[in-house]
């Protein structure tokens, strides 16, 4: 046996094994994807990126109710809310901001929310660009909920199955 | 005045094989990062220049900005020098491959014995870094490098010594043109074992993987290199590619036929192909061996230093005087057979 195994590694037939492996790899094309220029990334629904405000698409009403729940839970403390009664009896924030740099996307907040008001949207790479901007306050909150409306309720449709 | 002449004729053929060669050999490096980033499934460098092809510009113009740090207790006059040492016997070397048809610098008998010589003498450059380094990590690996390159010259050299017997002359001229005919009369076909032996050991005397104990990143960082910056640095990656790529031309020269065309003695194709140059045919076949080089870094993993020593003495150099005496054998006794 020693004998016949001498010779197998005489005749190199494993380095041969390891360069056939290689050299299909090498024929292959390659998986990368240029990021900046090819923006075909894949994302999950789930993917936790910049914060956004929800309203009713029926009505345009805001979801949010001011119960506060999100600042409580929020283990960065990025969120800070102040509350008035409104004209029709309902309670609604006056204050809605949240830093952007305390933030620290773990989604705890969409998790709390009674009314799915506030949500991670799929956004990634958003900056700040001046000093104070790094505070977004309720109208931006809003604006971004509005724009991705339709992608944020695909997204939670997709994960649907899997909460 | 004819001598002065005849001087500065030489000068300009020696620019004209080392201007190419070193634009080559740097090119080699980003090929190499290429080649390994598709057998690897990526892209490699594609940012300079379209698809990374200005890449080697703009390493070779980075390393030469960068500062040249002596340390403090090497010995600053031979830690210059090393470099310098490893590169010129690489390009020195170059002297006495045949290109082409009398396309040769230096037409001498003993060429392939002056290779030999040339691809040992680095070895000097190396132990030399390594010792006026001052640093354990540097002469640990120029000691490796040392006894390594000495261990498989051997088998390299008996590998080289059946081509000898089979041409009967040490002109690597010669050995090319006793290889004419067909593609059946190249030196690969009755010395296979011979060019297997020749190129495991080139592999090894070239420090690349994966017999690159004398680098080894994981337990020694760097080797003999460990201590140098800049374009001193460059000057020894310049003498390892310059190496591996006069290695492969060896090997074309001995065992592929040289700038032979591998359409010889083929009713049509010998006739249709007979305008490309002899140089084509040598450039294409160095290039495969090349290509070898690469491929076998990305596939293997380093030796251990005592499986490197014991395949050397105990696998290559019995395999490669086994061969020797078969050849000398069928040399003497073919009549008879």
């Amino acid at each position: 046996m020693k004998i016949i195994r001498s010779i197998i590694n005489l005749l190199l037939f494993d380095f041969l094994k390891g360069l056939a492996v290689t050299g299909r790899n090498f024929i292959k094309p390659a998986v990368t994807l240029q990021y900046p220029e090819q923006g075909t990334i894949p994302k999950s629904p789930r993917n936790r990126g910049a914060l956004a405000l929800r309203e009713y698409p029926d009505t345009g009403e805001e979801r949010c109710i001011a119960c506060r729940l999100c600042e409580v839970t929020c283990p960065a403390l990025a969120i800070t809310i102040e509350s008035q009664m409104r004209s029709d009896g309902t309670r609604r924030t006056t204050r809605f901001d949240i830093d952007t740099f305390l933030c620290i996307h773990c989604g705890l907040c969409q998790e709390a929310c009674p009314v799915d008001s506030i949500v991670l949207t799929d956004l990634q790479n958003y900056t700040i660009k001046g000093r104070g901007d790094n505070i977004m306050d309720k109208e931006m909150l809003l604006n971004i909920g509005r724009a991705y409306e339709s992608k944020i309720a695909q997204n939670r449709q997709d994960n649907e199955p899997y909460v | 005045m004819t001598e002065v002449t005849l001087l500065l004729w030489i000068l300009f053929k020696i620019l004209l094989i080392i201007i190419p060669l070193i634009v080559f050999v740097a090119y080699l490096t980003t090929i190499e990062r290429k080649v390994i980033a598709y057998m690897h499934g990526r892209v490699g460098p594609n940012r300079v220049g379209y698809n990374g092809c200005l890449q080697p510009i703009a390493d070779a113009i980075k390393l030469l900005f960068k500062e040249i740090i002596s340390p403090k207790r090497s010995h600053h006059f031979f830690f210059l020098l090393a470099p310098v040492m490893a590169i010129a016997p690489a390009l020195a070397a170059w002297a006495v491959i045949p290109f082409d048809q009398g396309l040769v610098l230096a037409d001498i008998n003993a060429g392939l014995l002056y290779v030999m010589a040339m691809s040992s003498l680095g070895a000097y450059g190396f132990l030399l870094s390594g010792w006026s380094s001052n640093s354990i990590y540097a002469i640990m690996g120029s000691m490796r490098c040392a006894a390594q390159v000495i261990s498989y010259e051997i088998a390299m050299g008996f590998a080289l010594v059946s081509v000898l017997l089979l041409s009967g002359s040490m002109n690597l001229s010669t050995i090319v043109l006793a290889q004419s005919g067909s593609v059946l009369n190249w030196y690969i076909w009755p010395l296979f074992p011979a060019l297997i032996v020749y190129w495991i050991s080139a592999v090894a005397e070239t420090n690349r993987l994966p017999f690159d104990m004398a680098e080894g990143e994981s337990e020694i960082v760097a080797g003999y290199q460990v201590e140098y910056s800049g374009i001193t640095f460059a000057l020894f990656f310049l003498a390892e590619y310059a190496n591996m790529t006069l290695v492969s031309a060896l090997a074309t020269t001995a065992f592929l036929g040289g700038w032979l065309s591998p359409f010889q003695g083929i009713v049509f194709l010998e006739t249709w192909t007979s305008w490309v140059p002899g140089l084509f045919w040598f450039v294409i076949k160095t290039c495969l061996f090349l290509f070898l080089f690469l491929w076998f870094r990305s596939t293997f993993p380093r030796y251990r230093y005592d499986q490197l020593m014991s395949l050397g003495w105990k696998v290559l150099i019995p395999v490669a005087l086994a061969w020797v005496l078969i050849i000398s054998l069928y040399l003497q006794l073919g009549g008879w057979l």
